[in-house]
This record gives C-alpha cells, sequence and structure tokens, in this order.
C-alpha cells in the first residue's frame, strides 16, 4: 500500500474521503502474513529472551527462594528478582503502589510474577523457570467473591456512590418491591497475539521498547520508574497489536519493564513473551460481580426507587478497579429513568489476578444489572419486559436525568428501538415463537430485544485530550502520527481519512505510521471508545493549522482573498485558477512555510466531582438495540441463537465498513461473555480455564444463524464532534445482553413466563439446564 | 527404490516447503512445525496463538501422496512435529501471493469483504479456507462453517469471514491455483523422497523413526519398546507445547498408509478402521455406513485437529473424554492389537483398564479398530455434551445401541459414556434395567436411578457433577422419544438438513 501514484487533479471526489466504507489499512499485510507484529521483527544482532516465573499458591511469604537450579541451566544468561529492579518495583496504573513487577516477599495470587530467567532462546528460559525451588508460608486465601468479609470486606480502592433523591423511601411507598441478586462472571480478552515486549538498549539511559500495549505513554513512564530514569530516555513504540479489548490497557507494563530492566542490565537486546496459558493466568481480566438490587415499582411496571450494589472481584491490586466499577453504577440505569436511586460500588480484594479494563470497562455489568431488574418486574406482572422497558426509557424532555446528575441531551432510543421492534417484526415472531413452544415438549424458542445507552469519554477527565502529528513533505506526501495505537478496529484508517478529508489528497498520500511516545508525548490509552474521538479531532487540528498556513501563503503569493482559496480534491482552487496540491505544497516550500504541525484536542464540557458523585462525566451517549432469538434444549440446556437484528447509532460514521465491523464483532464477543466463556478458579486460586482448550470464545459456528447488522444512518452527533461521528467499539458489545435474555426467555416457557429465571451469567448449557429445573420444580 | 548400495536406514528427513525441498540430518524429536517456520526458516506469517491446536493461526496445509495425486489438509503446525512430515509439501501463507505482487483469490476476497480487524488470525483463516476452497470451491455455510470449527477470531465475529469464504470462487478456480497446477511436478518430488527406506533421524534416546512400513513399525517398537508412538500430535504435541515433556525417542507412525483407511467386509457386516485412518477420512466412510457415528466426528476438535487426528489415536491415549470410544463401544467394537507378528484382538471395552491404564503391552500397537455394522433394526445414537458446541472437549458423552424384540421390549441394549468415569464406560447397571421390559417412558423412568450404579462422575471446569449425571440421565431420556417420537425438534440444530 502507500504505493506512488499519480494525484488526479480532475476527480470530483477524493478516494479514501471521510464517510467511505474503506478496508481496512492494513488488510492487505494481514491476508499475506506480511503485516509485522511484534514477534515478527527481525530479532536484532544478541537478542535475548526472558520468561517469567510465576508463583503457586494464592497468598504466601515467600521462605526460600533457590534460584541455582535455574541460573545453571543451558542457556540461562542471568535471574532477575525483585532486587534487580533498579527504580521502583511498581507498575500500579492509578499509582497505589500495589502491584509490583516482580512480588518481593509476598505473592497474593496464584500466577504471580516472581522471577524472570535471561536466555539465549525462549525455550530455555521457559525450561529453566521450572528448575526454581520457592518455600511459601501459605497464608488464608479469598478467591471466590463470596468469601469476604460481608460486613467490612477488604477493598483494593475507595469505592463511589451515587444518589439522586430518597431511593429508600420510593423503595418503602412504591406498590410492589422486589429484591434479587444476579452473579454475572468475567472474561479473559483472549487477543490472538499475546502480550510481548522488546527491548533494545541504547547509549545513557535509553531504551527502546516495542510493546504490544494500547497505552504507550502509560508503558513509557512505567520503564523510566522502574529503571529509575527520567521518561525522556524510554521510546515505546507500537506499530499495531493483534487485538487489545482493554487486555493492553495497563497488563502491558509488566512485560516491558521486565525486558527493559533486562535490556539495560545485560546491554542486549531482550524479547519477553509468555505462553498463552501463564497469559491468561498472570493478567487481569474483565470483573465478575455480584449485582444485588431492590427496586419498588408500580403497577403498570415503572420504577419508582432503585437500589443496586455493584461487587466485583478486582483481585489483590486496585489497577483500574476503582474506574471500572465506577462505570458499573454510571450505567446502571442504562436508558431507564429511575426518580429515586442510590447505587454502590464494592470493589473487593481477593487473592486472585488483579482485574483490569475489558471493553465496555464495567458499563456492561452496571446494564446487566438494568436489564435484569426490568426483566424481574415483567414477570412480577406477567407482561413482555419490551413493554416494560419502553415505560421506563429516558424522557427527552423530562425524566432525563441520570444517577449521576448529568441530564440525557441526546436521547434517541425511542426511535431506535421502534425501528427495530417494526423491522424485526418483534411483536409477530414473538407469537409464532409462543405458538411454537406449545407444540415442542424440549426445545424451546426465546426472544428478546434489549437496547444501550452508552456514556462517551474516560470518566477520569484529564485522560479526554490527544495530541496528533503530521508533516507534510515537498512531495506533497502526507506523513501521520496521533497518539491512538492500531489494535485492529481500523483507528489509523479513520483518522487518515479526517487528514485526506481536509486535505482534499487521496488517502494513498497519506502514510500511517507507528504509534511513539517520540513523536506525540503524553497520551491517553486507546480504550473508552475514545479512538477516533480523540485522536481524529487532534490530527484534523494538525491538518488544519497547515492548512491554514497554504492558504495565507497562497492568499499572499497570488493576491486573492482567503475566501477564494478551496480546496479540490488533490488541488486547489486560488481565485480562478486551480493548483495541484503537490505544486502549491512545493512551492509553499520555496517560500519557507512551515509544513508540519502538532494538533491537539481536548473533549469540551466536561466535569465531574466524584465525592458528590456528580457532574457531566460523559460528552454524549451512543445509543443502539439488538433483538435475539435463542432455541434452547431442554434436555441438556445447549443452546443456539437462531437470529439477531441489531439497530446501532454511530452518529455520521467515519467509516461504515469499520464501524459495521465493530459492532458484529462487539455483539459476538458479548454475547461470548454471557454464554460459554467461563473463569473457573479451583480453590487453590488455580486459574483452571487458562487456554482455547478449556475457555470457550464464539466461534463461526456460533455466530447468529440470520445475522442483520445496520447502522442508524440518519443519526448524527448531537455534539461537535469529528464529522458527528460517534465512537463505537464498546457500546455494541452490550447488544450481547439480548442473548442472555431470549435464552432466559426460553427457560421461562417452560413454567408459563410466571417466574423470572434469573439466569446467572455466564449462561452455559450447565447454568440454562439447571434454570430450567429449577422452573419446572417451582411450577408444579 | 532402495539400491543395493544404500543404507535400508536414511539419516535425513526430507520433505517439501512451500517451493523448496528441505532436507534436515539434524532435528529434534520435539521441535514443532511452526517453531522451524518461525525460528528456523524465518517465515513469520505463520502465527502462534495459543501452542495447543485450538486456535487455528498456525494453521499450514500439509500435502500428503494420495494414490497418483496430493491430498492437501490443513494442520496446526504448532503441534505437528517436523519429524512427522517426510514425504510431504507443507504450503504456508507466504505461498499464496501471485509473483506480480496481486492477491490470491482467498485473500482478495477477505480484504474485499473486511474479513480482517487485527489481522493477527487472519493467516490461519487464510489458509483454513485455502484448504476448504481446494476441495469444495462452492461451499455451503455448513461446510464453511466446520471448515473453520479450528480457527479463533476475537475481532469480526466472524459474518464477514463467512461472506468472504461463499465469495471466493468468484475470484478465481481451483483449477487455476498453482497448487493444482503444479501438481505433476509435486507428486514426483514427493515420490523421489520417499524411498522406501526407514528414516532416523538423532542418536541415542535423543532421536526419532519413521518406520517405513507396518512391519517396519513392528520390528522398530520390538527394538525399542518403551519409544513413544505419535501418529496425529494432536495430544502428544500438548506434552511438549505445554508441559515441556521429553519425549523422546519417538516412532512417528503418521505416514505408514498400509494403517490408514477403512475396510468394509460385506459378508461379516464390519468395518475395520485401520489405527491411522483420521478423522477426517473416517466421517467420510462413516456418513454412509453409520450416519449417526459421522456426525459425531463434526464435533470432534476443529478441521485441522480432525485432519491431524487419528481413530487409533484417540483409543490409544486412553483418555476418559476421547469422543469416539463411547460409541464404538456402544458398537460393540474390537481391537487388534499388534506385537511384532503376533496379533490379538478384544473388546475395546476391555482395553480400557483405569485412569491412564489401558491394556496395551510395551512394544504393541494398536493396528485396527473392528466396528460391526448396526442391523437396520439397530437404533444408534451418539450424543456429545460441551460448553460451546463445536470444538470443545466433552463435559459428557453418551452412545446408545439398542435393538428392539417383536414385543416392544429391549431385546438388547449397549450404552457408554465418556466423561463420566475415569474410563470410557458401560452403564451395565442402566443396561440390566431396561433389558427385556418394554421400551416406554416408564422404563426409561425407572432406570434412571441405576446411573447411581454406573457412574461416580467428577466435577471440574467442564462442568458439575450434579450437571453431568442429570445430563447423561437425559440423553437417555432423548434417546427414548428419538426412538418413539415423531417430528418435534429433540435437540437443537444448526443445519436443517442434520
Amino acid at each position: 500500500m502507500n504505493r506512488h501514484t499519480v494525484a488526479e487533479i480532475t476527480a470530483n471526489k477524493i478516494r479514501g474521503g471521510v464517510g467511505e466504507g474503506r478496508t481496512h489499512d492494513s488488510a492487505h499485510k494481514h491476508v499475506t502474513g506480511e503485516a509485522i507484529y511484534i514477534d515478527d521483527m527481525p530479532e536484532p544482532a544478541g537478542t535475548l529472551h526472558a520468561y517469567l516465573g510465576l508463583s503457586t499458591v494464592a497468598h504466601g511469604k515467600i521462605v526460600a527462594m533457590d534460584l541455582s537450579e535455574v541460573e545453571a541451566a543451558p542457556g540461562v544468561v542471568a535471574v532477575l528478582t525483585a532486587r534487580d529492579i533498579p527504580g521502583m518495583n511498581d507498575i500500579s496504573a492509578t499509582g497505589a503502589n500495589d502491584e509490583p513487577i516482580l512480588a518481593d516477599s509476598l505473592v497474593q495470587f496464584l500466577g504471580q510474577p516472581i522471577f524472570a530467567v535471561v536466555a539465549e532462546t525462549r525455550e530455555q528460559a521457559r525450561r529453566a523457570c521450572q528448575k526454581a525451588k520457592v518455600e511459601y508460608e501459605e497464608l488464608p486465601a479469598i478467591i471466590e467473591p463470596e468469601q469476604a468479609d460481608p460486613v467490612n470486606p477488604r477493598l483494593v480502592t475507595k469505592p463511589m456512590v451515587l444518589r439522586r433523591g430518597d431511593a429508600r423511601a420510593a423503595i418503602e411507598k412504591a406498590p410492589r418491591r422486589l429484591t434479587g441478586r444476579m452473579n454475572v462472571g468475567g472474561q479473559d480478552h483472549f487477543y490472538l497475539e499475546g502480550h510481548i515486549a522488546l527491548a533494545v538498549p541504547g547509549e545513557d539511559m535509553d531504551v527502546l521498547v516495542y510493546s504490544s500495549t494500547q497505552h504507550p505513554s502509560e508503558v513509557q513512564h512505567m520503564v523510566a520508574h522502574a529503571l529509575g530514569v527520567p521518561s525522556h530516555a524510554v521510546t515505546i513504540e507500537v506499530r499495531r497489536m493483534g487485538g487489545g479489548f482493554g487486555g493492553k490497557e495497563t497488563q502491558a507494563n509488566m512485560f516491558a519493564t521486565v525486558a527493559a530492566i533486562a535490556a539495560k542490565k545485560l546491554n542486549r537486546p531482550v524479547k519477553i513473551r509468555p505462553d498463552r496459558d501463564d497469559d491468561m493466568t498472570a493478567t487481569g481480566k474483565r470483573h465478575d460481580f455480584i449485582i444485588d438490587y431492590d427496586v419498588g415499582f408500580d403497577d403498570e411496571g415503572r420504577i419508582l426507587g432503585a437500589d443496586f450494589t455493584y461487587a466485583a472481584r478486582c483481585g489483590y491490586a486496585a489497577d483500574l478497579s476503582g474506574a471500572v466499577t465506577d462505570r458499573a453504577l454510571f450505567h446502571c440505569d442504562n436508558t431507564y429513568f429511575y426518580p429515586a436511586v442510590h447505587a454502590a460500588a464494592k470493589p473487593l480484594y481477593t487473592n486472585t489476578v488483579s482485574n483490569t479494563a475489558f471493553r465496555g470497562f464495567g458499563g456492561p455489568q452496571g446494564i446487566v444489572g438494568a436489564e435484569r431488574v426490568i426483566e424481574e418486574i415483567a414477570y412480577a406482572l406477567g407482561k413482555d419486559p419490551l413493554e416494560i422497558r419502553k415505560l421506563n426509557f429516558y424522557g427527552t424532555t423530562d425524566r432525563n436525568v441520570t444517577p449521576h446528575h448529568q441530564t440525557v441531551e441526546d436521547n434517541i432510543i425511542h426511535r431506535i428501538v421502534e425501528e427495530l421492534e417494526a423491522d424485526c417484526r418483534y411483536r409477530e415472531r414473538r407469537e409464532e415463537i409462543a405458538a411454537f413452544n406449545a407444540k415442542s415438549p424440549i426445545v424451546k424458542r426465546g426472544i428478546a430485544l434489549t437496547p444501550v445507552k452508552f456514556g462517551i469519554s474516560f470518566t477520569a477527565t484529564q485522560y479526554n485530550q490527544a495530541g496528533a502529528l503530521v508533516h507534510v513533505y515537498t512531495d506533497g506526501s502526507v506523513h501521520l502520527n496521533h497518539g491512538g495505537t492500531e489494535m485492529g478496529q481500523g483507528l489509523n484508517q479513520k483518522v487518515a481519512q479526517v487528514v485526506a478529508e481536509e486535505f482534499q489528497i487521496d488517502i494513498d498520500r497519506v502514510k500511517i505510521t507507528a504509534t511513539t511516545t517520540g513523536k506525540v508525548p503524553n497520551t491517553s490509552a486507546t480504550a473508552a471508545s475514545s479512538g477516533s474521538d480523540l485522536n481524529g479531532m487532534a490530527a484534523l487540528n494538525a491538518a488544519r493549522q497547515i492548512k491554514n498556513r497554504l492558504i495565507d501563503f497562497a492568499s499572499e503569493k497570488h493576491g486573492v482573498p482567503k475566501d477564494q482559496i478551496v480546496f479540490l480534491p488533490n488541488r486547489v482552487r486560488i481565485g480562478n485558477q486551480e493548483v495541484g496540491f503537490n505544486d502549491l505544497i512545493r512551492e509553499a516550500y520555496m517560500a519557507r512555510v512551515q509544513l508540519s504541525a502538532a494538533g491537539f484536542y481536548k473533549t469540551p464540557k466536561i466535569h465531574w466531582d466524584r465525592e458528590k458523585g456528580e457532574g457531566h462525566p460523559f460528552y454524549y451517549f451512543a445509543y443502539g438495540a439488538a433483538c435475539s432469538e435463542v432455541s434452547v434444549d431442554t434436555l441438556t440446556g445447549e443452546y443456539l441463537v437462531e437470529r439477531v437484528d441489531i439497530l446501532h447509532d454511530v452518529g455520521r460514521s467515519l467509516n461504515p465498513a469499520l464501524d459495521k465491523g465493530q459492532v458484529e464483532g462487539g455483539f459476538v464477543q458479548g454475547m461470548g461473555w454471557l454464554t460459554t466463556e467461563e473463569l473457573v478458579w479451583d480453590e487453590k486460586g488455580r486459574l483452571m480455564t487458562h487456554a482455547p482448550s478449556t475457555y470457550k470464545i464464539p466461534l463461526a459456528s456460533d455466530r447468529p444463524k440470520v445475522f442483520n447488522v445496520k447502522l442508524a444512518e440518519w443519526s448524527q452527533n448531537a455534539e461537535p464532534t469529528v464529522y458527528r461521528s460517534k465512537a463505537v467499539g464498546e457500546p455494541p458489545f452490550v447488544l450481547g445482553i439480548s442473548v442472555l435474555h431470549a435464552i432466559s426467555d426460553a427457560v421461562a416457557s417452560v413454567a408459563g413466563h410466571r417466574i423470572c429465571p434469573r439466569l446467572d451469567a455466564p449462561a452455559t448449557p450447565e447454568r440454562v439446564l439447571m434454570a430450567v429445573e429449577r422452573l419446572r420444580v417451582a411450577a408444579r | 527404490m532402495t539400491t543395493p548400495s544404500e543404507s535400508p536406514v536414511r539419516r535425513e528427513l526430507r520433505f517439501l516447503l512451500n517451493d523448496r525441498q528441505i532436507a534436515l540430518s539434524s532435528v529434534r524429536p520435539d521441535q514443532t512445525l511452526l517453531d522451524f517456520l518461525r525460528l528456523d526458516q524465518r517465515l513469520r506469517g505463520t502465527k502462534e496463538g495459543c501452542a495447543e491446536g485450538d486456535c487455528g493461526a498456525c494453521t499450514v496445509l500439509v500435502g500428503r501422496l494420495d494414490g497418483d495425486t496430493i491430498s492437501y489438509e490443513t494442520v496446526n503446525s504448532c503441534i505437528r512435529f517436523v519429524g512427522s512430515l517426510d514425504g510431504c509439501h507443507v504450503v504456508t501463507v507466504e505461498h499464496l501471493k501471485r509473483p506480480d505482487g496481486s492477491l490470491h483469490p482467498v485473500q482478495q476476497a477477505l480484504v474485499d469483504h473486511h474479513g480482517s480487524q487485527c489481522g493477527f488470525c487472519t493467516p490461519g483463516f487464510v489458509m483454513a479456507l485455502y484448504g476448504l476452497w481446494m476441495n469444495d470451491p462452492h461451499p455451503t455455510v455448513e461446510a464453511i462453517e466446520k471448515a473453520l470449527q479450528g480457527n479463533l477470531c476475537r475481532c469480526t465475529g466472524y459474518e464477514p469471514i463467512v461472506k468472504a469464504a461463499l465469495a471466493i470462487s468468484s475470484y478465481g478456480s481451483p483449477e487455476e491455483d498453482p497448487l493444482f497446477q503444479e501438481r505433476s511436478q509435486v507428486v514426483a518430488a514427493l515420490r523421489a523422497i520417499r524411498d522406501g527406506r526407514r528414516v532416523e533421524v538423532g542418536e541415542g534416546q535423543d532421536r526419532f523413526i519413521v518406520p517405513a512400513s507396518a512391519d517396519d513399525l513392528a520390528a522398530v517398537l520390538e527394538e525399542l519398546p518403551g519409544a513413544r508412538i505419535v501418529a496425529g500430535s494432536t495430544d502428544v504435541g500438548l506434552w511438549v507445547t505445554k508441559f515441556m515433556r521429553n519425549i523422546a525417542p519417538v516412532v512417528f507412525i503418521g505416514g505408514i498408509d498400509e494403517l490408514r483407511g477403512i475396510s468394509l467386509d460385506a459378508e461379516k457386516r464390519e468395518l475395520t478402521i485401520g489405527a491411522l485412518t483420521s478423522y477426517t477420512d473416517a466421517k467420510a466412510v462413516l456418513a454412509e455406513h453409520i450416519p449417526a457415528f459421522a456426525q459425531l466426528i463434526d464435533r470432534i476438535g476443529g478441521e485441522q485437529v480432525r485432519n491431524m487426528g487419528t481413530i487409533g489415536g484417540n483409543i490409544a491415549n486412553g483418555s476418559p473424554i476421547g469422543d469416539t470410544p463411547p460409541a464404538l463401544i456402544a458398537l460393540n467394537a474390537r481391537l487388534t492389537l499388534r506385537k511384532g507378528a503376533t496379533r490379538r484382538t478384544i473388546p475395546l471395552e476391555d482395553f480400557f483398564i483405569a485412569y491412564g491404564k489401558q491394556d496395551r503391552q510395551p512394544g504393541e500397537f494398536v493396528e485396527a479398530i473392528h466396528v460391526p455394522l448396526p442391523d437396520a433394526d439397530t437404533h444408534f445414537a451418539a450424543w456429545k455434551v460441551s460448553k460451546r458446541r463445536d470444538e470443545d472437549i466433552s463435559a459428557l458423552l453418551g452412545a446408545f445401541a439398542m435393538k428392539l424384540g417383536d414385543d416392544g421390549a429391549v431385546q438388547s441394549i449397549r450404552i457408554a459414556y465418556g466423561g463420566m468415569a475415569a474410563t470410557p464406560k458401560r452403564a451395565k447397571a442402566v443396561e440390566a434395567a431396561l433389558q427385556g421390559k418394554p421400551w416406554t417412558e416408564e422404563t426409561v423412568e425407572a432406570a434412571l436411578s441405576a446411573y447411581d450404579a454406573d457412574f461416580t462422575p467428577i466435577s471440574d471446569m467442564r462442568a458439575s457433577a450434579e450437571y453431568r449425571m442429570l445430563a447423561a440421565k437425559n440423553l437417555l431420556r432423548r434417546f427414548h422419544l428419538h426412538t418413539t417420537q415423531g417430528t418435534t425438534p429433540l435437540t437443537v440444530t444448526r443445519y436443517e438438513a442434520a
């Protein structure tokens, strides 16, 4: 790609402008195997390989550690322990200082890294790790959240509380009330490319680290702290990741710091790549939650007051658990108005790996709780859950204040749901399914239509900023760099489309380059669905600066007013004449016009007071809805997703093809979370589902048999985002909830839809069958 | 082809890699094909996603001589040993792009349909779809989904990949493909490699042997009774990649054609399945004779594992959750084991003694499985229950073979389960509770309590003991409905024809 092509200076439209459904910029390289991931890079001469030694107990003091056989093993060059870390032995993302790179005297989960072996080959390093002799004095371990002290549990971070109105009084006064509990499991990211880092030592204090990370700046800071050097000595580069999904937001720190410490100590390049089992055991996952709810409602099904407690298994350290549990509370409303509400988080300490960011970041767990409440009310009143949903939707002019006191100003959920409901024939199909079930004693069908409203912006306000660097070379070709990272979502392509559009040049004139902390500093993680919103705007800002200089130059040189200088496809109209873009660039260079600019963007309008639980943390909301139909085998609990219809809001899409890919992929990942993806720890704290043989993400044959996905083409962002587009990474993940509810609907049919199945997630065939049994017994 | 001057043993492994011949006189018995490609050959289009044959990112094609032609099959290079490749043609993703730089039809279809996002799984999908397209240029959605059971994608949700797969043939036909056009040269090259000699590489304990024939295998094992026999390596591969176990010395038997294939004795109404028959090859024959068994095979592993794994291996490794033994035991299969020139044939169910213990002597190997064909009036069914429908390991698996008398009573019944005990095991108490009774719902319900006498299943990450027991009983209920009911669906099916 990016072959040198002759620009068409008579075209009436550029190739690759905003709104065009271009393929992913690396698609050709993906299919040929030529796309380079870190493990594919040619290793610099002398590269060594590191491997981590992991603890074998969940909680214990290290009494003795004999690594002599490790050191003597073939090929071993060095063995590193906590004492070999020149700077701070900490990689906690929020500065909690609770997450050592290598455990020193105390281990707090089974699988925690305690030493690193550096050898000539990866296999030698890996084999040597097995020779360690570590003695522990085991301490009592809390593995499951249920084991936490019910009264005064140990927390990893200060929890948030949201309150609006007097929820307790509203619930007690309500004509009807119900309480319940839901367990919703965690999720492994299962990025296909596991964690990896390659550190190359430089002169002085310098080190260059190639890291598979969504957050190069944080890795830079962690490496600097670990080495005890200024950040300027550390450069982090990432061209692409083989998937991230949040799993490489903070979790890359471990591998990058170990590689960098070893590289500087030995003055040789060092690469580290854990095996899949170790990657899954030693890195954090989506938080599993126990959600308690207490809700008061009227006889129509209108919610009057709601009280939620969201308890999360956080693992042994804070990591991002504060922000994750915050986001769960921010989404305990989903699309529903609670006249009075109280919601509290419990970020529980457990002796398991420290859980972390995962697409949705607590939001999906928050929404699962809200949808369970809707379902409970529907069964209590004998109504269709969709009716209860609609009854409780946020209004557009009233009933529109969230539990965190933000007014919902852009609500389009009514139109989304109405269109989808009609389009997918929800009502007719519900009747058809009832008729089918009446005649089918074993296989039962179920259907559910669930909505999503998802808040867009980092709730940590300072992260809502971005930078970009744009150079225009004298031949008119453009070098684009920004602080976002590419993990498959097509961010680079979207940002390049924005730059191409602004300059009105074909996209093959815009070169997308690896993200590096040396070009754009102090970046935020590519997370919270924010990649295009933030980096697109920063790149637009950079391009506009250069464009304005070109306009100034052309205006002055040709004596034409600025408003008569128009950028047309691959050319510029200056008064009555047209000049090729490349020619204008050359002229500008000759006239010593600066053809490079650093762009910047910060999201307006947002503010948040966590202590008070009030503010405007989200710039806007993204909306969508999905309708799923399943069939369930009531003898084994096995099920099949028969059909899914989705209508999703991405505002005015920068690239509808890539956005649709995010919606489809997000949906299937969300479905996997709630169906077959089950994390199981044994009583000793060992993760038993640590590889694809035991941890089951969806296959091609699990995707909906019929899968209709539409973008709401009429939607545009109410806020002036980049070309009025909306974020797309996380919101469609939540649509997978419709599958859980469709399964629940099928299960409920065995008891005449009179009992809420209270299906926990993931709804494995086992949980489904047990729910069927439970309902059959209860219905007798 | 051995000339008198040549030693009967070749000390060099030979195979084709894309357009080159590879000759290795020094290669470890546990060297995986993936590491060989990535580390030795620096062919880094093939990726490691899991190193256990479950994600498909490392998929390559392996072509083997098959009569006058070559069968190209997808395999997981992460658990395939280099030593098993003698006389094969390995094709990697690097081989696909045309000399002029244009993309292969499979690749172009994936690009045009947005079939890649992060791209890490993509080369594996390219190879999986390449393998499918060569054998089935106009596949159904069902065929595509089956071909992709062994490939995980975490980004796309698969929809665009399946759409691309449906469109490949509009970009070109397999007949124009180099692997088709150059087939006669490749056949000749592979024939030249297969010189009829035993291959032996390495020294002492740290060596591997590729026997030239079944007789040669018997001779090798008499000499080295403790050697590790490796066929498809879908299990032993993990001993190396996950547990770093030393497996040497190794005898790679996957290339012994005499032990591959199924023959039908029409008079005895019996199939004899060579131990090295792959799941894929077995399925093709079983579909004709025992369709319910064939359907079960579609749910074993992914396509790559079915191409590599063998029926003999599934039995010989003695796993309590192997998928074919319960079905074979229900069908009253027998097993022939060979040691030197001596053969013995035993009921298959007697082969499994205890967890990790089978009735196989040192130096003995599984040669063939004999499967009596069910009569027209025998009801046979086998059902696997797993967390994920495809490419998952059984939580449990139940197999049933029953004959009813003219009076509607159970004349004979054999029931066997996997995942319910330390070995694949018959439900003899349940059988006894059904034997001679009228085949009614009441009889079935009354027999359910007998499960407690037969099984005490364990709880693990795949299922709880409680679920295993309940689902096991429900499979008997399903079998009853299956044999007595009309048209209402008894199980969820993705494919209408199934």
